[in-house]
């Protein structure tokens, strides 16, 4: 089952790649993770997916959490998670690419010359679904964020809280 | 008023506002304008050493005996990196040290510099933190924070990088120290849950086999007497972790001396039966539980821990605590206090008989000194015991790494915390003699030993020209098998005896000239019967460095030893008999 960690850390040099290293000093798998400035400017917000046990997510964000820079830590796998990811594809102008775009309800950003570049955003299994159904176009490129998350909770994910 | 000061300036006087007395280091291109402040101020003494990873090991020394932290000073690149194994092995340990290194000027960070490393990136996975300083103006708060980094909550090494450029005098900075650290990002919990205290309390007058199973966190956190405290109130047998020896005193009849790997039988017994675990300031790492799925399984575990992350990092146990182990054991102490008519000494009695029994049947042998072997060589233990005779169990030991090692644990009966002193995570060979060194400079008066082997003291043996230099009067107790003992053990028992370079007999150096020839005093000792008039010797011999050169027996292993992958009951007792 997929885990979702997410972190507040000081936006500082260096403070990202004590993250990273972390986890392949210790060994975790991480599925995707992606980290941008907060609307607090002092703090950056870094999402993490993993399909760890529930012994090795313990052990992340308890290990995460004594990095100096890091600031909150908290794992929002659960019912009110709310993650998103955002695709982008590109591939050969043509009707029957037009037809699979719109049936998948992607979005087309660009039509330059041959080749469409469109989006997607939806939950990680349903951008795994859309890249599914649109292999055989053939898909010429394809970015994914990796998994964005907050939780509905009324408790605020924050430094002050 | 102010004063204005440069960088490197600022850097000396930040060091001595932190409380620095004494600094460990190596000058070079990139330290030069430190090394320059250095000389023009007299409030911090400066020790050179000969090779930067001594540096890192002295101030580790000194830090695990006085219980300061060890400050240490070296140059950009190789200066830097050969501080890396002092640092990881501190790190391992959980010693409180500042290093300073310099680093190459801003400007040319990233250009592949004339000795320029990555040192922030190089010793990431091995410091609780590390600073890469970005302007002179910072020095002094990244000084105070890093001190308090390295000796709050869970100690360790800090890193201070600072470019050449930034000590230098255009960079002129209004110098204040302010000691009252504040890092919203880093709040160690040191007072322990108070509901989980109580469940611990309960699980404590409940039961009828406990064992207290205590670690460094004890002697880090100077939590000895409320150690001694608290197993003295309920009558419950100790057993120390190779961090942990002297916590506990050893003399004490309800002590087990040390566990796992080569632990007692009857400690690695007591935790395999018991009932009840209170494991202190110990991380269950695997030279301890030996296959964590065959641990202690019959035990509850309360586990006392001022780092969150291990707990229940290999062992699931029933009442975490996260808190400094001195300010939970009183707390555990104060509630006992008042239900000491719940305290039923009487119920544990049958546990401590079969400790008792345990003991008996396969416990150390510590009248060995006594007894001339067969073949007429010395034993190594009996080398630990004639130290221990002649220092009256009083001395700072220091330690390499292998044999000696586990012999000095197991046959050094030591009474004190923070008198043995040897690298037990990393398992750092080299280490001894620069932590002697560290040692002496704390205790100038105290009689320091560093119990080491040929291999090992090879490993950092120019720093006998330090020992020189500072009329250090260290005594080098030199267990000598003419072989890396612990290898060729391993190799013995597993691999057939196939003794895969862990043997040098015919290239190994004269230790007597070499020790002459750094200035010292060296002596050799083939015979049993000039064991004990050697030890005498050498300690006499109060204001001088001894490197006493001691012929042992080759083929005597360390007994007991946990077999792998099974429990803490599976120990081979001797080249012959096993328990399971």
């Amino acid at each position: 089952m997929q885990k979702v960690i997410s972190l507040l850390m000081e936006n500082q040099a260096g403070a990202l790649s004590r993250v990273v290293g972390l986890f392949s000093q210790r060994g975790y798998n991480i599925d995707s993770l992606i980290v941008a400035p907060t609307s607090d400017s002092t703090v950056s917000r870094l999402t993490m997916t993993t399909h760890e046990d529930e012994k090795v997510v313990e052990q992340i964000t308890k290990q995460v959490n004594k990095l100096i820079d890091v600031v909150k830590v908290k794992d929002l796998t659960g019912n009110n998670l709310i993650d998103r990811e955002l695709l982008l594809i590109k591939l050969e102008v043509n009707t029957k690419n037009k037809s699979h775009l719109d049936k998948t309800n992607c979005s087309i950003l660009s039509e330059e010359k041959s080749l469409y570049v469109a989006e997607f955003i939806g939950t990680s299994s349903e951008v795994d679904k859309v890249i599914l159904s649109l292999q055989n176009c053939p898909l010429l490129e394809v970015v994914r964020t990796g998994v964005s998350a907050i939780s509905s909770d009324e408790q605020i994910f924050s430094v002050k809280n | 008023m102010k004063n204005r000061v440069s960088g490197a300036e600022a850097l000396m006087l930040a060091l001595k506002d932190a409380g620095t007395e004494i600094l460990f280091g190596y000058p070079g291109g990139a330290a030069l304008y430190i090394y320059d402040a250095l000389f023009q101020q007299d409030a911090i003494k400066h020790i050179l050493v000969r090779h930067e990873q001594a540096a890192v090991h002295a101030a580790d020394g000194y830090a695990r005996s006085s219980g300061k932290p060890g400050v240490v000073i070296v140059t950009s690149g190789p200066g830097a990196t050969n501080a890396i194994t002092g640092i990881a092995t501190a790190f391992m340990d959980s010693i409180p040290l500042v290093v300073i290194s310099g680093q190459v000027r801003a400007p040319l960070i990233g250009t592949d510099a004339f000795q320029e490393t990555d040192m922030i990136g190089v010793s990431r996975p091995v410091v609780k933190h590390n600073f890469l300083v970005q302007k002179a103006e910072d020095i002094p708060d990244i000084i105070s924070k890093a001190f308090y980094i390295a000796t709050s909550g869970r100690p360790g090494p800090v890193v201070v990088d600072i470019p050449k450029d930034l000590t230098d005098s255009n960079h002129q900075l209004n110098y204040s120290f302010n000691k009252d650290v504040h890092i919203r990002s880093y709040q160690p919990q040191n007072e322990g849950h108070p509901g989980q205290i109580k469940r611990a309390l309960k699980l404590l007058l409940e039961s009828k086999q406990p064992v207290i199973y205590s670690g460094g966190g004890v002697i880090s956190a100077n939590a000895s007497e409320e150690l001694i405290e608290l197993a003295r109130i309920l009558d419950f047998p100790v057993t120390n972790t190779l961090m942990g020896l002297g916590a506990y005193p050893a003399s004490d009849d309800r002590f087990l001396g040390m566990l796992g790997m080569h632990g007692t039988y009857e400690a690695n017994m007591a935790m395999h039966n018991s009932d009840l675990i209170l494991a202190v300031g110990a991380r269950f790492d695997d030279r301890i539980t030996n296959d964590p799925a065959k641990f202690a399984l019959k035990a509850k575990k309360i586990h006392i821990d001022i780092d969150p992350a291990s707990i229940d990092k290999i062992i699931d146990v029933d009442v975490p605590i996260v808190g400094s182990t001195k300010i939970v054991l009183r707390k555990i102490l104060n509630l006992l206090e008042k239900k000491k008519d719940k305290i039923d000494k009487k119920k544990i009695e049958p546990w401590h008989l079969k400790i008792k029994t345990w003991r008996k049947e396969h416990g150390l042998n510590h009248d060995l000194l006594e007894e001339k072997s067969s073949n007429s060589k010395i034993l190594p233990q009996q080398v630990i015991q004639a130290l221990y005779q002649e220092t009256k169990g009083d001395a700072f030991v220091t330690s390499d790494v292998g044999q000696h090692q586990m012999f000095a644990a197991q046959y050094y009966k030591f009474e004190k915390p923070r008198r043995w002193i040897n690298s037990g995570g990393l398992g750092t060979m080299g280490f001894g003699l620069p932590a002697a060194m560290g040692v002496q400079f704390a205790f100038p008066e105290a009689t320091v030993a560093c119990v080491t082997g040929e291999g090992s003291i090879q490993m950092c043996i120019q720093e006998l020209s330090t020992c020189l230099q500072y009329g250090l009067p260290i005594k080098i107790i030199n267990v000598n098998n003419a072989a890396l003992g612990m290898v060729k053990q391993w190799q013995d028992m597993q691999y057939d005896g196939r003794l895969s370079q862990s043997t040098y007999q015919d290239s190994l150096p004269d230790f007597v000239k070499l020790a002459e020839s750094y200035g010292h005093v060296g002596m050799k000792v083939k015979k049993y019967e000039e064991l004990k008039s050697a030890m005498k010797e050498c300690f006499k011999l109060t204001d001088k460095l001894v490197f006493l050169d001691i012929d042992v027996d080759p083929d005597e292993h360390v007994y007991p030893m946990l077999e792998a992958s099974m429990s803490l009951a599976d120990m081979h007792l001797d080249k012959k008999n096993k328990t399971w």
